[in-house]
């Protein structure tokens, strides 16, 4: 993590990222050895950018793991409930028409927010509309639900002709931790920490979710409700990661499945694993965005996607053919 | 104990079950037979909360269904149910056994010794030991389903429901899985199709026909040709085995 503080434009060594780092934190006097522009790039950039990759990516690792033992599917990721496509669709508002610009400096991550719980509702309440919610159920509501805001986002891009507007949206749909302040990174380690330390508590019912839910009952666990307090808690996580660093795909996919190559399926182990892979992961392929081009930026969803496909496609390679 | 009564139960635009009764036997199996679509998994379904029926009453110990958490009602019943094929995720023997530890758990507690010695121990009783680092998808159907009870004697629930446990089987894990359940000698409801093994293995039977129990009785009693062929519409002769009722089956005549 120090070392990935460490990397970008401007290359600064791990004991000079550790000085600046203790001098903020524990009063580690300042020597003269650093350069304010340094100082300014650790503290002010790339910290709070790394550390907004880590809980990003540890809740898009835990919720795909979540989804992947609700849904019982190796391939549900975080935005299968359509939540990024809501998040995508307040930030495109926010962003194109200004939508919420009463909501203060932070309006177009408090839109996006919004928008993923709007879409939260309409799934949960499709999926409901025939009584419980069945893996398969959650599935249709979100798929349809994705596509609908997702052409609503499209049609707002279209209507607002901007170029320069168009770009940032598109900048804002592949995800970005160049957003990163100190100001917001509280609310969201507090909001995806709760639900994290959720699911974790929750990590037995999840193996036996993941057996079937005749299974989960017969083991005196409803499934019904069990899902639903999940799926709330678990899109939540991910409207935060959304309205904070835009829609980065394939960790929450990816990780999970490395994680279950490592340390097998139990969700005991398998919880803190996919949350730790799915930092590491973003984390790194964040500093690969701001390395490849530089000084350019890349979105770093089209580093996950380049990175991330060959490794997923390994990985399933190897699985048993009976599974 | 389980005791339903008069449930009637309806899913979408069918009724599945009308007025049906069934309750367990102490120490006995009880079997649950009839056509397909007669209700019989419907009826198990509702006998431990998965269905809640629209009429009727569910009695666990006296106690209403309704009135129990799902963890209160796994405490008194372990399921083999029809899902149980754990396909969806690769775990070890010894771990599946082990989740059958999780009512006596909260749940952020970890098993302890005592649970994976119980946990060993079922796998003993259904001669599986030196399996549990086995993965299950790496056994054969017949040791997947004695996987399946072990892990329901793990629970230690005095009421155990089997939902068709010999399905997909050969002709001798049939026999050794019956053999099985009748050597634990909880109470038992066992839904089984075919009616000799029903005959071989079961203290009593209940017989179900378009979503009610029509007979119920001693094996002997039910497994009649004037008692099973209106329901099945086949012909049914009864040939002599021993202390057993045997069947052979034909098309009516017409």
């Amino acid at each position: 993590m120090i070392v990935a503080i460490g990397l970008g434009p401007v290359w600064v060594t791990p004991p000079t990222v550790l000085r600046i780092i203790g001098h903020h934190t524990i009063g580690v006097p300042e020597i003269v050895s650093w350069a304010r522009t340094d100082d300014a790039i650790i503290w002010e950039v790339r910290l709070p950018r790394v550390l907004l990759g880590a809980i990003v990516g540890t809740a898009l690792g835990v919720a795909g793991v979540t989804l992947q033992a609700l849904v019982r599917n190796p391939l549900a990721e975080p935005y299968i409930l359509g939540v990024s496509s809501g998040g995508s669709t307040g930030a495109a508002a926010a962003i194109l028409f200004g939508v919420g610009s009463g909501l203060g400096p932070e309006s177009v991550s408090l839109m996006a927010f919004l928008g993923a719980l709007g879409a939260l509702a309409l799934v949960l309440a499709l999926a409901r509309s025939t009584g419980r919610i069945t893996p398969s159920r959650m599935i249709v509501a979100g798929v349809a639900v994705g596509y609908l805001l997702s052409a609503t986002t499209s049609l707002l891009i279209l209507f607002a002709d901007s170029a320069e507007g168009a770009r940032a949206v598109m900048f804002w749909l592949l995800g970005s931790l160049a957003n990163a302040d100190w100001s917001t990174l509280p609310i969201g380690y507090l909001g995806m920490g709760a639900g994290m330390v959720l699911v974790y508590w929750w990590r037995r019912r999840l193996d036996l979710l993941a057996l079937g839910d005749e299974t989960a009952m017969a083991s005196g666990v409803d499934p019904g409700r069990t899902r639903m307090v999940l799926v709330v808690v678990v899109a939540l996580c991910v409207g935060f990661a959304v309205s904070l660093s835009g829609g980065i795909g394939f960790v929450g996919l990816a990780a999970p499945h490395i994680a279950r190559r490592i340390v097998g399926p139990i969700h005991r182990h398998l919880v803190p694993a996919s949350a730790a892979l799915g930092a590491i992961i973003l984390v790194w392929a964040d500093v690969a965005a701001r390395m490849v081009l530089q000084p350019r930026e890349l979105p770093i969803g089209v580093v996950t996607g380049v990175l991330g496909a060959p490794v997923l496609v390994a990985l399933v390679r190897k699985l048993p053919h009976n599974n | 104990m389980i005791a339903a009564t008069g449930i009637d139960l309806r899913l979408g635009a069918s009724d599945v079950l009308s007025g049906a009764r069934l309750c367990t036997r102490p120490g006995q199996v009880v079997g649950l037979i009839g056509p397909n679509g007669s209700g019989k998994s419907s009826l198990l379904r509702c006998l431990y909360g998965m269905l809640r029926p629209n009429r009727g009453a569910v009695l666990i110990d006296d106690k209403a269904i309704e009135s129990m958490s799902q963890r209160s009602i796994a405490r008194a019943i372990a399921v083999v149910a029809q899902d149980a094929s754990a396909d969806g995720i690769d775990i070890t023997v010894g771990e599946f056994v082990l989740l059958g530890r999780h009512v006596h758990r909260g749940d952020h507690e970890g098993f302890t010794d005592d649970d994976c010695k119980v946990a060993l121990d079922g796998l003993e009783m259904v001669d599986l030991s030196g399996f549990a680092e086995r993965h299950l998808h790496e056994m054969s159907g017949g040791e997947r389903q004695r996987v399946m009870i072990a892990r329901c004697i793990a629970q230690q629930s005095p009421v155990i429901l089997l939902d068709e446990p010999t399905n997909h089987l050969d002709v001798r894990y049939q026999h050794e899985v019956l053999t099985l359940v009748r050597q634990l000698k909880n109470d038992t409801i066992v839904v089984l199709h075919d009616l000799n093994l029903a005959g071989r293995y079961c203290d009593h039977l209940a017989l179900l026909d378009r979503g009610s129990v029509v007979y119920q009785g001693q094996p002997d009693d039910v497994l009649r040709s004037d008692v099973l062929e209106p329901v099945y519409g086949i012909e049914v002769r009864r040939l002599a085995d021993g202390q057993h009722p045997y069947l052979a089956f034909g098309p009516l005549a017409r």
